[in-house]
């Protein structure tokens, strides 16, 4: 530091010799003899957006529609739009690239927050409508939380991780506990499940067990630190956390205390014939997925890479995650970038040199009540089924995604 | 220091009034429902049917619904070959229901459920304007195209959620949901 202080008295001594008929700018070349260069100036453009802030126009990452069904389909419907993980920077997914689902494929609902209301009825000494600013009143909840579709599973022909796992995204939601509402009601003795209605055209319902009510559902207002988007259920939508995303019932208006399963056209559409698979809906399992690098990826050479990705589960937090490099045969503990939440993504990373051979890439998480993922050959035995490329897992699929990598440095889908 | 010797009686007084605010409201935020409008937006028709409204329809009364509501259009003339989901099994004869592929009419465990979802979700961009005679009719339709009940039933409030659907109780219960449980013992071994 001591030995540029001369050479600043120095320009400055320059500056005002020749400040006699030459601007400061003209004097610069003779000066760059003896100062470094400065890198050249970033022309500025007019600020655009003062009231509300978009992205850098070079960062291009987009949604996009999820499986097979196009989006909008032929009726102009929206069904199921795919988050672009792999571009995805920390545990927080960007409001505007937050996966979205709707039950049958739906509009978007243009809600006036003034207007719109929940009521709570059914098995309940008080039924009472809440409005936007009645929750606003009561205690809140700010809680991280992963929403994951139950149709998000990879198929062999899925080529980036948006295609094989986009169908999940994690954001920071703020409500009112349900179990608050449920009390300012009053439960009666026979309220075994509730259903939950949206006010979509379609008014997508499903019924879920009063015992999740009670236990962490949440009724949110708040995303990211704004208003709850659109497509994500404004004003407001009911956070089940760790359960299907359909069942995060967006737009809701109605919760009716009932009885029993009350087997709305959501609830028919989860009937299973087996009573293990169905055990394995509702509540997602443990799942990881590296996001980085992944498929369509290339690494430029061998080297150093912080391989990073995300692990979630439907069953609290997670507890420990591990990656392979070597295809499975050894496992290394990965780091948490932060401390995992409950039912949230978590983030995390490894070290890792690359020699420059072809190897598959994987990770696998446990969660904070043993539950461990499973590799595809580990549920095809546990069914009993052969594993070959046309086996399906059976229940939601939270099976280990290994990406293969070529000596290119090309990434694919290791189910391909 | 005296303020920490305070709190804990302080917490364990208020522990004991909480069985008492249990019975009633906490914070006293939120309107009271008239009992009309509360029916009014109450459109959930359960497996007994006791929310149903008063109506009738039969299939022959539904067919004539079901193309002059524009239902055939995206359904299909006879519920199936339309851009919409399939009503009507391509597989009706095996005695696996399962089998015959997930379609409303045929594989819903009751009958209700098909009432229900015809009221609020068809059809498309006129959600909610069929009359209950009209959803009679198209439920008895669609559960007559399916071979569930025959042309001529006339289902109405009293006895549409006894229609015996073909799937019966052939389903698996919805698992007994616990906190901090893992969802299947022992999965995947």
């Amino acid at each position: 530091m001591r030995e540029k202080r001369p050479a600043r008295r120095e320009f400055l001594r320059n500056g005002a010799a020749l400040a006699g008929g030459l601007t400061l700018s003209a004097a610069a070349p003779a000066l760059g003899q003896q100062a470094p260069a400065q890198p050249p100036m970033i022309k500025g453009e007019r600020e655009g957006e003062i009231g509300y802030g978009t992205r850098s126009k070079y960062t291009t990452s987009v949604r996009i529609p999820h499986g097979g069904r196009p989006t909008p389909d032929n009726f102009g419907l929206t069904f199921h739009v795919a988050s672009p993980l792999q571009d995805q920077v920390g545990v927080i997914t960007p409001s505007s690239l937050h996966y979205y689902a709707t039950t049958r494929g739906s509009f978007l609902p243009d809600i006036d927050p003034a207007k719109h209301t929940l009521m709570i009825h059914g098995l309940v000494d008080r039924p009472l409508t809440f409005t936007v600013d009645d929750l606003k009143r009561l205690p809140s909840v700010t809680r991280l939380h992963f929403i994951e579709c139950a149709g998000n599973r990879a198929s062999r022909r899925a080529k980036t991780v948006q295609e094989t796992h986009g169908m999940t995204s994690n954001a920071e939601w703020t409500g009112v506990l349900l179990s608050t509402l449920l009390k300012e009601c009053g439960l009666k003795g026979n309220a075994k499940w509730f259903v939950a209605e949206g006010s979509e055209e379609v008014k997508g319902a499903s019924s879920m067990p009063v015992a999740k009510a009670m236990d962490d559902c949440f009724v949110a207002y708040g995303m990211n630190g704004e208003a709850v988007r659109p497509q994500n259920g404004f004003p407001m939508r009911l956070m089940v956390p760790g359960f299907e995303g359909i069942l995060h019932t967006k737009w809701v208006q109605r919760i009716k205390l009932v009885d029993r399963y009350y087997m709305n056209y959501n609830d028919f559409g989860h009937l299973d014939q087996d009573k293990k698979e169905a055990a394995l809906s509702y509540q997602i399992g443990p799942k990881s997925v590296i996001t980085y690098p992944s498929g369509a990826q290339r690494l430029p050479g061998k080297g150093f890479y912080e391989i990073r990705g995300l692990a979630w589960s439907g069953g609290g937090a997670i507890k420990q995650v591990e990656v392979s490099t070597d295809g499975g045969k050894k496992w290394n503990k990965a780091q948490f970038q932060g401390t995992p939440q409950r039912m949230a993504h978590c983030l995390f990373t490894y070290g890792w040199q690359w020699d420059g051979n072809e190897t598959e890439i994987m990770s696998r998480c446990v969660d904070e009540i043993g539950q461990a993922q499973p590799t595809r050959e580990q549920i095809a035995k546990y069914w009993n089924k052969t594993f070959d490329q046309t086996f399906s897992v059976p229940g939601l699929d939270n099976s280990v995604q290994p990406w293969k990598i070529a000596k290119d440095g090309s990434v694919t889908n290791g189910f391909a | 220091m005296a303020s920490r010797r305070v709190l804990p009686v302080a917490f364990s007084l208020l522990m004991m009034s909480v069985p008492v605010l249990a019975q009633g409201p906490t914070y006293g935020i939120g309107r009271t429902p008239t009992a009309e409008e509360i029916r009014a937006r109450d459109i959930s028709i359960g497996p007994t049917g006791e929310e149903l409204p008063p109506g009738k329809g039969s299939a022959k009364e539904g067919a004539l619904t079901y193309r002059s509501k524009g239902c055939a259009g995206c359904h299909g003339a006879n519920g199936t070959g339309g851009a919409a989901p399939i009503l009507k099994s391509k597989d009706p004869t095996n005695p696996d229901v399962w089998a015959r592929g997930r379609i409303l009419p045929l594989r819903a465990p009751f009958a209700t459920t098909v009432w229900d979802y015809i009221n609020r979700g068809m059809p498309l961009n006129r959600e909610g304007t069929l009359t209950p005679d009209e959803v009679y009719g198209l439920t008895a339709y669609l559960l007559f195209i399916n071979g569930v009940i025959p042309e001529d039933q006339v289902l109405d409030q009293q006895n549409l959620a006894a229609v015996k659907m073909p799937l019966g109780d052939n389903y698996a219960p919805l698992p007994d949901w616990k906190p901090r449980r893992p969802r299947l013992k022992g999965y995947p071994y």
